[in-house]
């Protein structure tokens, strides 16, 4: 069987509806100093799918997600939002449009519980002004109700529950990567872009987390790019792979697509691989 | 009756967001409550509220002050002071210029006026942090005290230099002047604390103290996720700087009755202020009393025990004080940054296994 992947929609062969295009990047270019992280990249990522960006250390990737995110102004190239240029925005503007996203070296607030982590993820849909807040009544206190039951559903999707309360300091890494996962999901974003998910993980821990990944994507309908090193996890979850190398895009397709590309081999596979 | 949860189930988000989910916390909260309000008011005479209890609850809304902003939020300021002072003198002004009007609205004014200037102290927040922001605070702290003796239109051109508090009083009792009784002084004081603590609580617990803490904890992640850092800073400022400029008010109007700004509100009281949050723990409401208690509470304790029960001299305690106080400091900033809220935490969690700790 073969799908038309230009379409403005069509199904995967699992079944899922893959969307018109929600974010469009084109030619970033990105430079720090003399240093060009990334040079004249065009991708896009579709409503609903699971987007994997690839690369050798240092090829641009964070950066790339950084530029996504509003973290990084590009030097050139535009960003398209829903069909529109995104004009110039900090981040905080950005993560109101529905993105979130977690970090490569996991940024949690340790000070606060696992609760209030995540509890913060959803700070774009609470209203209560500051002295609603001062005396709890009303709309403060009804917001924090609503959208502790939000975190509740995220917090037993991911299996977190016995954590609840506990500083987030004092977890071990891979509960860290959930709740930091927890965080981003509880903003219930449009986009979700997560930087190496799964680094430093064991086995196990990598099963559970491409689980987690592959239902937020098929139960909630969450559009995912993911930067992954794992060549395995990345051809299972992904429906379409970005290469990049030294800041340049060599490959951009399906897993199979990618696997085949000869650019793609020498920089990064490696011939060996089969 | 145990001290723990077990048993003491949460059938609702309500219930699990309340601020003493425990039943003994909450019984000891109540008895506290009732001792503040219903016995110590028919005891205090002139001696403790003078050394103990208008000090200890007045320095107590300033701690919280600075707690919100450098505990909570992570903006380290030495302006407490500073800020103190301009609650007074904001207060002064007014109750002299609106004498009919009531001096608890005064108060809040005088605490919103400082809100104002604590906002405008804050912006240099938005670019610098830690130590350079401390600097910038310090400035602020020289600054507004110059300001305050430089200025006569503060002091109303009265040849000392000083201001006095004018008598005024609250549903009948005075409450400000040299005829204030001891029990009014008290409960003016303790009613402030109540609500402004139950208000921090409030603020810390929400969606505010949330932006702030993440503010505290990692700033770049916090503003990925969605929070604006100039308001969450600015925020920070003007809460702390109201608490702070309440405090300041009451201090004058109601404490002292006269003041001075370079005398009342210099740079020591920013670094009093300060140690209370230390050593009683930052982020952390309780710790900010415990802190209070603790730098109200130990000189008297050293006065009366070295001076009074061993005939040491004066000089030699104060100093003993300065050491002990010092010693605290370094070991607290070592040991224990959370301070003397987090030493209670530890002890309840251990009483919370108890006696079965396995
Ligand atoms: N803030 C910065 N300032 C200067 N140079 C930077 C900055 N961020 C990234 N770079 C440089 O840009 C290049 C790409 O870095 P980036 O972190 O995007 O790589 P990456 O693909 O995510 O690598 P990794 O797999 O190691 O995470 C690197 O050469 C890096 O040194
Ligand atoms: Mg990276």
């Amino acid at each position: 069987m073969t799908t038309d992947m230009n379409a403005d929609s069509y199904v995967t062969e699992d079944g899922r509806t893959i969307g018109p295009v929600v974010m469009d990047l084109k030619n970033i270019t990105l430079r720090f100093g003399g240093v060009v992280a990334i040079k004249d990249i065009s991708f896009d990522i579709r409503e609903g799918e699971i987007r994997a960006i690839i690369g050798p250390n240092g090829a641009g990737k964070s950066s790339m997600l950084n530029v996504i995110s509003g973290f990084y102004k590009p030097q050139e190239g535009e960003v398209y939002f829903r069909g529109s240029k995104r004009p110039q925005m900090k981040p905080y503007q950005v993560a109101q449009q529905g993105l979130a996203r977690t970090f490569q070296n996991i940024a949690l607030f340790d000070g606060m519980t696992v609760l209030d982590n995540i509890m913060t993820g959803r700070l774009n849909k609470m209203k209560a002004n500051i002295f609603q807040q001062a005396i709890w009544k009303g709309k403060a206190e009804r917001e924090e109700i609503e959208n502790r039951e939000a975190c509740e559903k995220v917090i037993d999707f991911l299996e977190i529950q016995h954590i609840r309360k506990t500083p987030v300091g004092r977890l071990p890494y891979g509960l860290k990567k959930r709740v930091e996962l927890a965080r981003a999901l509880a903003a219930e974003p449009s986009l979700l872009l997560l930087d190496e998910p799964m680094a430093g993980m064991n086995v196990e821990e990598k099963e559970d987390m491409s689980r987690f990944i592959l239902d937020m994507n098929d139960e909630f309908g969450t559009t995912i790019a993911l930067i992954e090193h794992d060549m395995g996890v990345v051809m299972d979850l992904s429906d379409r792979v970005v290469v990049m190398d030294y800041g340049k895009k060599i490959g951009d397709g399906t897993p199979d697509e990618v696997r085949n590309n000869q650019d793609v081999i020498d920089a990064y596979l490696g011939v060996s691989h089969d | 009756m145990f001290y723990r949860e077990a048993g003491d189930f949460k059938t609702s988000y309500k219930d699990d967001n309340q601020t003493f989910p425990i039943r003994l916390d909450r019984m000891g909260y109540y008895i506290v409550m009732f001792v503040a309000f219903c016995v110590v008011p028919f005891f205090v005479n002139d001696y403790w509220v003078n050394s103990v209890f208008a000090p200890f609850l007045i320095y107590a809304i300033a701690a919280l002050g600075l707690n919100i902003l450098t505990g909570y939020a992570g903006q380290v300021s030495l302006g407490t002071g500073g800020f103190m002072a301009v609650g007074a003198y904001a207060v002064y002004k007014l109750m002299v210029a609106f004498p009919d009007v009531s001096i608890v609205i005064h108060v809040l004014l005088a605490g919103g006026i400082t809100a104002v200037v604590g906002v405008l102290f804050g912006l240099p927040s938005l670019r610098i942090k830690g130590f350079y922001l401390a600097v910038a605070t310090l400035a602020a702290q020289f600054f507004l005290v110059w300001v305050f003796n430089k200025v006569p239109w503060f002091y109303n051109y009265s040849a000392s230099g000083q201001i006095n508090a004018p008598e005024r009083s609250v549903f009948g009792v005075i409450v400000t002047g040299p005829n204030t009784e001891a029990w009014a002084k008290y409960m003016i004081c303790l009613v402030f604390v109540v609500v402004l603590a139950w208000v921090a609580r409030n603020l810390t617990r929400g969606m505010m103290g949330r932006k702030w803490m993440g503010i505290r904890d990692m700033d770049i992640a916090a503003e990925i996720i969605g929070v604006n850092p100039l308001m969450a800073k600015l925020t920070a400022f003007a809460v702390s700087s109201f608490f702070v400029g309440v405090a300041g008010a009451l201090f004058f109007a109601v404490y002292l009755g006269a003041a001075e700004a370079g005398e009342s509100f210099g740079i020591a009281k920013s670094f009093l202020i300060l140690f209370m949050i230390i050593i009683g723990g930052l982020g952390s409401i309780f710790g900010s009393f415990a802190g209070a208690a603790f730098m109200v509470l130990l000189p008297v304790l050293l006065k009366n025990v070295l001076v009074g029960g061993l005939g040491w001299p004066t000089d030699l305690a104060a100093h003993l004080e300065f050491m002990v106080v010092g010693g605290l400091i370094v070991i607290f900033l070592i040991l224990e940054p959370h301070g003397l809220a987090q030493l209670w935490r530890l002890t309840k969690e251990k009483l919370r296994l108890w006696p079965f700790p396995h």
